[in-house]
């Protein structure tokens, strides 16, 4: 445990030098950059849970509701968190550049797959006439779920920014703190999947 | 994977039982609804229970929350934040329904 | 109108094209007058006249002075944060210069509004939204965030911020939303909610027109930009400090940055969220704060004033970092109350959290709830008073120098604890429900943001612009102006707090009393001092520059300074420290005096890594106007074409490595050397020259016996 104890940041490997500080820095920032994702998450949550009854006489929860189809989503986003927390660890322990990027393509790969399944079972809400213009609730309702899948969407590019990284450059010290960062996201949203699956729509039909 | 240090298999190892426990965490959500077993109005509290100890779980394995004196800062922010956050979301809530309440 | 085009509000009567969008030559400000002459249109058309004109004498000077290269290679694409602060600061008082001319326009209004005024009620409710959303976002906001841009990283021994060219893209976006506030003032019209934009008023189905929107973009995107900056400073103040320097070594006015920057990360998320569903409702038909099928206004004004309070300490506690500066400087003492002073601090950040509601007592909840938020507001009265105390202690028995900084000092003691007592009064439900959206509130606001914020500013450019650009301002023309300022805020504002408690409403065109008459006079009056005033800063600007071989102070340390960027020449080299400097106390500066040990020559000079120029700031400031003229007009490609551009750079940019710019040891060595050299030859100035032409900027230091 004691190499682990002196590293900074427990996703890279950088050892003491300039570019480990630079990386603390950098990482320090993005955890404050989650923190504001994280309020700006937390408030429309919390509008939200003002306009949950607000339907206006529109479809309600059980009409938005496909718990099957959501529990293939946070099968597909836990896999795709798990699938990248095994390529920081290939990353961390040097098993070469192919083996971390094969894990980040399961990831994305996985995360594309959520991203279609939530396209799905958002068209169905138009098709049934649950668009967000229909009431407050459904405002809410697709404003937290819409804001989440664009995270994805853009963490999605930001995988695919990084391949093209790590293939041209390989794992520099400055591409290892990317990998990091981008980690964190990852997880992040994984983390507030779990506040919607819960709150939203096992909350919505319990 | 007989080169791995000691290290890296703890560290693969507590991945895994935080997959575990997630998927188990979840399950446990979805099937608090899907079977009904719990008397109403008890369904919503463990909903949130099962969310914030899976939020904890996802928190110490995959973002590296810990006690140990390094993580600290990113500790101290997170809890600051949740501090605010509380602070908001629960004064929204509040504000809004007594405002429901009192229409 | 065309029955086949789409428009995103179906039926709301615009003529839309896919190329313009629904803009038409008709939304030109600058012909209304010629097309249909009143009273109303004259004034709307000189204001876009006046911008255009201005842009446009800008735009010649330029280039018959052949500065566009200096103006792109020098400013535009620096990331040194000196600069980047210098354009804040700028930016403020080209903005500030529109609020003002609003302001008198408004008193000039007032003046003759019993039973009517000049202005329709149209334009007059333009002109209070503008003026007010001018003020905080753009002129109060800039003006704070430039302070902390030029002195943070200075104060803690640091060459640059943590994330430089995040830095100026911060302030490419509050650049993006000043614009689209000064084009609204050309092309189309401004939003008439006030500066909070409550909706529905502003919603789609009362004013579908462009003003609202070019309120939310330029909130929006401003606000991103600010919390961007709040991001940079905090964790620069987290992580670069200079070897030694603790928190508890750090200068006061770090630590009212730093709480500022903890505000900015937590607080406008609140403004983003709102804004941005305000934008879902006008464009895409979303029912968060409308009238019919669920939405709810309440949840605006919660959200809003979730930033909005914490924004008004964002932008005092820079202010009291700078009176606490200036009381140690300019009265040759330690700071009393340090400690105290660092708690209080961080307590009115953590409160300031928890009094949102006040803004909102009459909003119809529970009386508990009121009563609730009515006790925190009160308590969050008692750090700040616990700093008047802190700085008058430090002033007892110092060695005052009666100078511009303290001038504004004295003013801002008198008056700003009138305002703060008046919101004291305000934190009681039961008077607030008395006075709320009178004048009074008016009188309020402007008594603790001018004596307070601005004073503050003013004083600090006063103290901090010869270390900047290496000359003092001019004493005399300084103290007018101050008298000028103070005067003025007197006369306009103290007579609001009488005719609000006689009833006269907040933001109403017109009055039925002529017992407001006299006051409204008075008003006036002030008004126009503090026109005199404005112009009063650009008169000593002006004398500064022209004098500016008397007034230079190139060896850095005017005042006899005590925090650390005084120990740099001025202006400070690129990189600031020669060495970073090893700190053993607080007060570094002033340790390193009183230990008998200033301007050591290093033993060893280093290569300096800087980072290299970029175009990021500039780029997303075009990409981000784009999006938000775009979006404000209905002019879709604009706003994907932007979107793109900027979404394409984000993915590309971190392809290209960034090197950095390497000073080498020896032009360091040179330079420092030099700059020492130059202060040997000389005789330390003593206090009592401080202001005539003696003073180089080498202090004769007075501060052992005082400390
Ligand atoms: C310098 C001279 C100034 C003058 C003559 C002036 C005048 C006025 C007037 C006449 C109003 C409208 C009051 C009403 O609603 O009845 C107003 C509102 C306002 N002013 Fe000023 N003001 C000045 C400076 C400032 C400064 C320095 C700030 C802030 C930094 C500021 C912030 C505001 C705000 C936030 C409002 C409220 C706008 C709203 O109702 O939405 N003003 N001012
Ligand atoms: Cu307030």
């Amino acid at each position: 445990m004691s190499a682990k104890a002196q590293n900074a940041h427990p996703g890279m490997n950088l050892g003491y030098g300039e570019g480990a500080r630079k990386a603390e820095v950098d990482v320090f920032g993005f955890w404050v950059f989650l923190m504001t994702d994280l309020v700006t998450f937390g408030l429309v949550f919390a509008i939200f849970g003002t306009m949950v009854g607000a339907t206006a006489g529109g479809p309600g929860p059980e009409e938005v509701t496909d718990l099957r189809s959501i529990a293939i989503q946070t099968a597909l986003l836990l896999g795709s968190s798990f699938a990248f927390s095994w390529a920081s660890l290939s990353m961390k322990y040097d098993r070469g550049r192919g083996r971390t990027l094969i894990f980040l393509s399961f990831a994305a790969t996985s995360a594309l797959g959520f991203l279609v399944m939530e396209f799905i079972d958002l068209r169905h809400l138009v098709e049934i006439g649950a668009t967000p213009q229909r009431s407050g609730y459904l405002s809410a309702l697709w404003a937290l779920v819409g804001l989440h899948g664009l995270h994805v969407a853009v963490g999605l590019l930001g995988v695919g920014s990084l391949t093209g990284q790590i293939l041209l450059y390989g794992l520099t010290d400055k591409i290892k703190s990317r990998v990091t960062r981008l980690g964190l996201y990852w997880h992040f949203l994984d983390i507030v999947w779990v506040g919607i699956f819960s709150m939203v729509y096992l909350a919505g039909v319990a | 994977m007989s080169d791995a240090s000691d290290e890296e298999r703890a560290e693969r190892r507590l991945y895994s039982i935080g997959l575990i426990l997630s998927v188990v965490l979840t399950v446990a959500s979805f099937a608090t609804v899907t079977t009904g077993i719990l008397p109403r109005g008890w369904a919503i509290p463990a909903l949130i229970v099962l969310a914030l100890t899976q939020i904890v779980v996802h928190l110490r394995v995959f973002l590296h929350i810990d006690l140990t004196r390094q993580k600290r800062e990113d500790l101290q922010l997170l809890l600051f934040t949740v501090l605010l956050l509380a602070i908001m979301g629960f004064g929204t809530l509040w504000i809004m329904a007594n405002l429901a309440e009192r229409m | 109108m065309n029955e086949d085009a789409w428009t995103p509000i179906p039926g709301s009567g615009f003529d839309w094209n896919p190329l313009t969008g629904r803009l038409h030559w008709g939304d030109l400000k600058l012909l209304e007058v010629f097309e249909d002459p009143s009273i109303n249109s004259f004034v709307a058309s000189a204001a876009s006249w006046i911008a255009v004109l201005a842009a446009l004498a800008i735009v010649i000077l330029l280039t018959v002075k052949r500065r566009w290269g200096w103006l792109w290679s020098e400013w535009l694409v620096s990331v040194d944060h000196k600069k980047i602060g210098i354009m804040y600061i700028l930016t403020g008082f080209v903005m500030m210069a529109r609020g003002v001319a609003e302001g008198v326009v408004m008193r000039t209004h007032q003046a003759t509004a019993y039973q009517g005024g000049f202005l329709s009620n149209e334009h007059w409710a333009e002109l209070f939204s503008t003026h007010g959303t001018v003020m905080i976002f753009f002129v109060a906001m800039p003006f704070i965030t430039g302070f902390m841009n030029y002195l943070i990283p200075l104060q803690i021994g640091a060459r640059d911020m943590a994330f430089p060219v995040l830095n100026q893209i911060s302030l490419g976006l509050t650049a993006t939303g000043g614009a689209l506030v000064m084009i609204s003032l050309v092309v189309g019209a401004f939003e008439t909610g006030g500066w909070t934009a409550y909706p529905p008023f502003t919603g789609a189905d009362f004013d579908p027109g462009p003003g609202p929107d070019y309120w939310v973009w330029a909130i929006v995107l401003s606000g991103i930009g600010s919390m961007l900056s709040g991001l940079n400073f905090a964790v620069t103040i987290y992580k670069l400090r200079a070897p030694g320097m603790t928190f508890m070594r750090m200068p006061v006015f770090c630590w009212t940055a730093l709480c500022t920057s903890i505000l900015l990360v937590f607080a406008l998320p609140p403004l983003t969220v709102a804004g941005l569903m305000q934008a879902l409702d006008r464009l895409a038909g979303f029912h968060f704060f409308t009238n019919d099928l669920g939405g709810n206004m309440m949840n605006y004004a919660n959200l809003f004033w979730m930033f909005g309070h914490p924004e008004v300490y964002i932008l005092i506690l820079p202010a009291y970092g700078i009176y606490s500066e200036l009381t140690a400087t300019f009265a040759a003492k330690k700071l009393y109350g340090y400690t105290s002073l660092v708690l209080a601090t961080m307590s009115i950040a953590v409160v300031s959290f928890c009094v949102w509601l006040h803004h909102f007592y009459t909003m119809g909840q529970s009386p508990t709830i009121n009563a609730a938020f009515g006790i925190a507001t009160g308590i969050i009265a008692i750090p700040t008073g616990v700093k008047v105390y802190v700085w008058m202690a430090t002033l007892w028995r110092g060695r005052i120098r009666f100078t511009v900084p303290m001038i504004y000092m004295a003013g801002f003691f008198m008056l700003f604890v009138i305002g703060g007592f008046s919101g004291i009064i305000l934190a009681n439900p039961a008077i607030n429900w008395q006075v709320h959206n009178t004048q009074f509130i008016v009188a309020h606001f402007h008594n603790v943001l001018l004596p307070g914020l601005i004073f503050g500013i003013f004083a600090g450019v006063h103290i901090w612009f010869p270390k900047a650009f290496g000359f003092r301002l001019h004493e005399r023309a300084g103290a007018i102006t101050a008298f000028l300022w103070i005067a003025g805020f007197s006369l306009t504002f103290l007579p609001l707090y009488v005719v609000g408690l006689l009833g006269y409403p907040r933001r109403s065109a017109a009055f039925e009393d002529p017992a407001f008459i006299p006051y409204m006079i008075v008003t006036l009056c002030g008004a126009f001092v503090l026109l005199s005033a404005f112009i009063g800063l650009i008169v000593t600007l002006w004398l500064s520059v022209r004098h500016r071989d008397e007034l230079a102070v190139p060896l850095g340390d005017p005042w006899d300074g005590r925090t650390l960027e005084w120990a740099t020449p001025s202006p400070p080299p690129h990189y600031n420290f020669a060495v970073i400097p090893e700190i053993t106390g607080r007060d570094a500066f002033a340790t390193e005096k009183a230990e008998g040990r200033p301007y050591v020559t290093p033993t060893e000079y280093r290569d300096i890594h800087m980072p290299r120029d970029s175009v990021a700031g500039v780029f997303v400031f075009l990409c981000t106007t784009a999006i938000g003229f775009g979006l404000t007009w209905w002019i879709w490609w604009l706003a994907i074409l932007g979107a793109l551009v900027l979404l394409g750079w984000m993915f590309i940019y971190p392809f290209f490595d960034r090197t950095d710019e390497v000073i080498p040891a020896e032009t360091v060595r040179l330079a420092n050397e030099a700059w020492i050299a130059a202060i040997s030859l000389r005789e330390g100035v003593d206090r009592d020259d401080e202001t005539t032409p003696r003073n180089r900027g080498f202090a004769a230091t007075d501060m052992e016996q005082a400390t």
